[in-house]
C-alpha cells in the first residue's frame, strides 16, 4: 500500500481545525479580524497564501472549486491555485461561476449573483482598513475596540479636497452591521454593493498578516461616505467589446501601439457565457450578410 | 465661586526609584490659566503628561468636572470615556507642532479630524467650520488644502491650536507652545492665545520655562524644582514678590531690559 504524498487539501488536520475555529469566530463577529497561526504555504506571500489556507480548511471531497484572479480564470495565479487543489485534494474544478461551490478570488466578485450554497474566499494583502492612517497595531486594535472610526473619514475628506470627489476606487472601506469598519480586500468599489445582503458566505484570508474575517450570508454592509458626497460606483460609457454587456466591471485592453484600446468584461466566465448565448460586442469581427448594418448600428 | 474643573491631590510619578514629580496638589478653575514653570528636568512636563492622561501616575488623585457635573477621578473612567474626553473636552498643544498634527493631510482635514471623530459626516459643513477656524487663527483660508509641511513654524503652531479648539473644549494643556518659535512669531502666537482663551473662557494648564510667557498668559503660577512644587500663587505676586529662594533666583535671572 502506498501512502498519499499529502494530507487531503495539503494542510494537516490540526491546522485546518485551527483555521476553522478562526473562521467560525469571524462569522460570529462579522467584520472582526480574527488572528490565526498562518502557515507557510508553497507559494510566496502576496499570491494568496491566506485565501489558500481558508479554502483548504473548508474544502470537502464533493466541492467544485473555481479560482479567479481579477475576474479571470486563465491567469497564472488562478491556474496554479486551481491545479494545486486539483492535485492535493483531487476535487473537481470549474471556470463556471454557477457550477462552483467554492470560489477563491483575488480582487473581484463574480458578476453572476452568488447563491446560498456557494462560498466566496477572498485573498487579502492588508486586512487593516486603518493601517495607512495609523501605523501602530496596538492603536488600531483599540480604535476597532472603541469604534473610533473618524480617521477613515479624514482619508475620504482628503480625497474630496484634492480631487473634488472620493477618489478611492478599490479597497473601499465598509462598515459591517453598523459596527466594524472592514477592508473588503482590493476589489474595485464597483463590487462593494455585492458584499451586502449576499446569500453566499464570504470569507477573507490574509496569510502574511495572519488574519481571517468573514461576512455571513445576508450581512448588512455599508460603504462609508459623506452626506453631501454619497458613495457611487464606477460607470462605463461603452458596452463590453466582446459580449456587449453593460453594467459590468471592465478591463481596458491595449490593442496596438497607435492608441487602440478596447474595454472588455473583467469577469471572463461572464463574458464567455454571454458570447456562447449569442451576444456579440462591437469589438468582434462582424459576420454574415448584415455585417455592414451591424457595424452601423454599433456606432 | 464655582467649583474647580480640575483638582490634583498628592500626585506622584516615579520612574523606578527616580522621582519624576511628587506631592503635587493644585486646583484649576474654569476660565483660568495656570502656568507651571521651572528649569528643565524639574518634572513639569511629567506633571502635565500625568494630569492629561498621557502618562500613568504612580500615586495620587486627579479629578475632572464633566459637563454633567460629575467630578470623578480620571482612573474611574473607562478607556472609551477617557479617550472621548481627550477628543472633545480637552486639547493638548505640543511644543513641536509635528507631534500634534497630521503632517501629510491638508490643514482642513487636520482641523476637521476632531469633528469627524465625533460623528460629523457632512463634507461641506466640516469644510466651512475648518475655514472659520483657520481664519480665527489668522491662517489665510486659501491655504485650507495645503499640507502642514508647507507651513512655517508659527503657522503650524496656530494650526495646532485651531485643531484643538474646534470641538469647543473646556480644558487645554500646553507644553511650551512657543518654545521653538522666533521672538516676533512667539509674540503673535501668544497674542492669539490670549485672545482665544479670553473669548472662549478656556481653562488652561501651560508648561513653560519662559517667565515672560507665564506673566503674559496666566493668572496663577506654580514653580517646580526637583519634582516638587516650591511655590504657588497669583502670577503677579510670585513674580513681584518671590518667597522661595529658587523662585527669587529664577526671577532675578531675567535680564532687565
Amino acid at each position: 500500500m502506498t501512502l498519499p504524498t499529502y494530507n487531503f487539501a495539503y494542510l494537516d488536520e490540526q491546522t485546518k481545525r485551527m483555521i476553522r475555529r478562526a473562521i467560525l469566530k469571524g462569522i460570529a463577529i462579522p467584520g472582526y479580524q480574527v488572528p490565526f497561526a498562518s502557515r507557510e504555504m508553497p507559494m510566496p506571500y502576496g499570491w494568496g497564501t491566506g485565501g489558500v489556507q481558508v479554502t483548504a480548511a473548508i474544502l470537502g471531497p464533493d466541492d467544485v472549486l473555481k479560482v479567479i484572479d481579477q475576474g479571470a480564470d486563465d491567469t497564472t495565479n488562478a491556474v496554479s491555485i486551481r491545479a494545486f487543489f486539483a492535485k492535493t485534494a483531487n476535487v473537481a474544478t470549474t471556470t463556471k461561476t454557477a457550477d462552483a461551490t467554492i470560489i477563491q478570488t483575488r480582487h473581484r466578485i463574480p458578476e453572476e449573483r452568488l447563491q446560498a450554497h456557494q462560498t466566496l474566499v477572498f485573498q487579502v494583502p492588508i486586512p487593516e482598513p486603518l493601517r495607512f492612517l495609523e501605523p501602530r497595531e496596538t492603536e488600531t486594535r483599540v480604535m476597532h475596540g472603541l469604534e473610533e472610526y473618524g480617521l477613515v473619514h479624514v482619508k475620504l475628506y482628503e480625497d474630496i479636497a484634492q480631487h473634488g470627489h472620493i477618489a478611492t476606487t478599490y479597497a473601499y472601506p465598509v462598515k459591517v452591521e453598523d459596527r466594524y469598519v472592514m477592508d473588503p480586500s482590493p476589489i474595485p468599489k464597483f463590487d462593494n454593493p455585492k458584499l451586502g445582503r449576499s446569500p453566499a458566505l464570504q470569507l477573507f484570508g490574509a496569510g502574511r498578516e495572519k488574519r481571517i474575517y468573514a461576512l455571513p450570508p445576508f450581512t448588512e454592509v455599508a460603504s462609508l461616505d459623506f452626506e453631501d458626497h454619497p458613495f457611487t460606483v464606477q460607470r462605463f460609457s461603452r458596452p463590453c467589446a466582446l459580449c456587449n454587456a453593460t453594467g459590468v466591471y471592465m478591463d481596458e485592453v491595449v490593442t496596438d501601439d497607435r492608441g487602440g484600446r478596447m474595454f472588455v468584461c473583467s469577469d471572463t466566465d461572464h463574458c464567455e457565457t454571454r458570447q456562447a448565448d449569442g451576444h456579440r460586442g462591437p469589438g468582434l469581427p462582424q459576420l454574415g450578410p448584415h455585417a455592414a448594418s451591424d457595424r452601423e448600428s454599433a456606432r | 465661586m464655582t467649583d474647580p474643573i480640575l483638582s490634583v491631590r498628592g500626585l506622584e510619578k516615579r520612574y523606578g526609584s527616580f522621582v519624576g514629580c511628587t506631592d503635587i496638589a493644585f486646583d484649576v478653575w474654569p476660565g483660568e490659566v495656570v502656568a507651571i514653570v521651572g528649569e528643565s528636568g524639574s518634572g513639569k512636563t511629567t506633571l502635565l503628561n500625568c494630569i492629561s492622561g498621557r502618562l500613568e501616575r504612580s500615586a495620587g488623585e486627579i479629578r475632572y468636572r464633566l459637563r454633567d457635573g460629575r467630578f470623578p477621578d480620571l482612573a474611574e473612567l473607562s478607556e472609551a470615556e477617557r479617550r472621548f474626553l481627550m477628543r472633545t473636552d480637552w486639547g493638548f498643544v505640543h511644543q513641536n507642532p509635528a507631534d500634534g498634527l497630521r503632517m501629510r493631510v491638508s490643514a482642513g482635514a487636520n482641523v476637521g479630524e476632531r469633528l469627524m471623530a465625533v460623528g460629523a459626516r457632512h463634507y461641506g459643513d466640516i469644510r466651512r467650520t475648518a475655514g472659520d477656524w483657520l481664519s480665527r487663527v489668522e491662517i489665510p483660508t486659501v491655504r485650507i488644502d495645503d499640507q502642514p509641511i508647507a507651513f512655517s513654524g508659527g503657522m503650524r503652531q496656530r494650526l495646532q491650536i485651531a485643531r484643538n479648539l474646534v470641538t469647543h473644549p473646556r480644558l487645554i494643556f500646553m507644553d511650551e507652545p512657543t518654545g521653538g518659535l522666533d521672538v516676533s512669531v512667539q509674540a503673535r502666537v501668544l497674542d492669539l492665545l490670549r485672545g482665544l482663551v479670553t473669548d472662549l473662557s478656556l481653562a488652561v494648564v501651560i508648561v513653560t520655562h519662559d517667565l515672560a510667557v507665564a506673566r503674559l498668559l496666566s493668572q496663577r503660577m506654580i514653580v517646580m524644582k526637583g519634582g516638587h512644587i516650591v511655590e504657588a500663587g497669583l502670577t503677579d505676586r510670585v513674580l513681584d514678590d518671590p518667597r522661595h529662594a529658587y523662585t527669587q533666583l529664577l526671577v532675578a535671572s531675567i535680564p532687565e531690559s
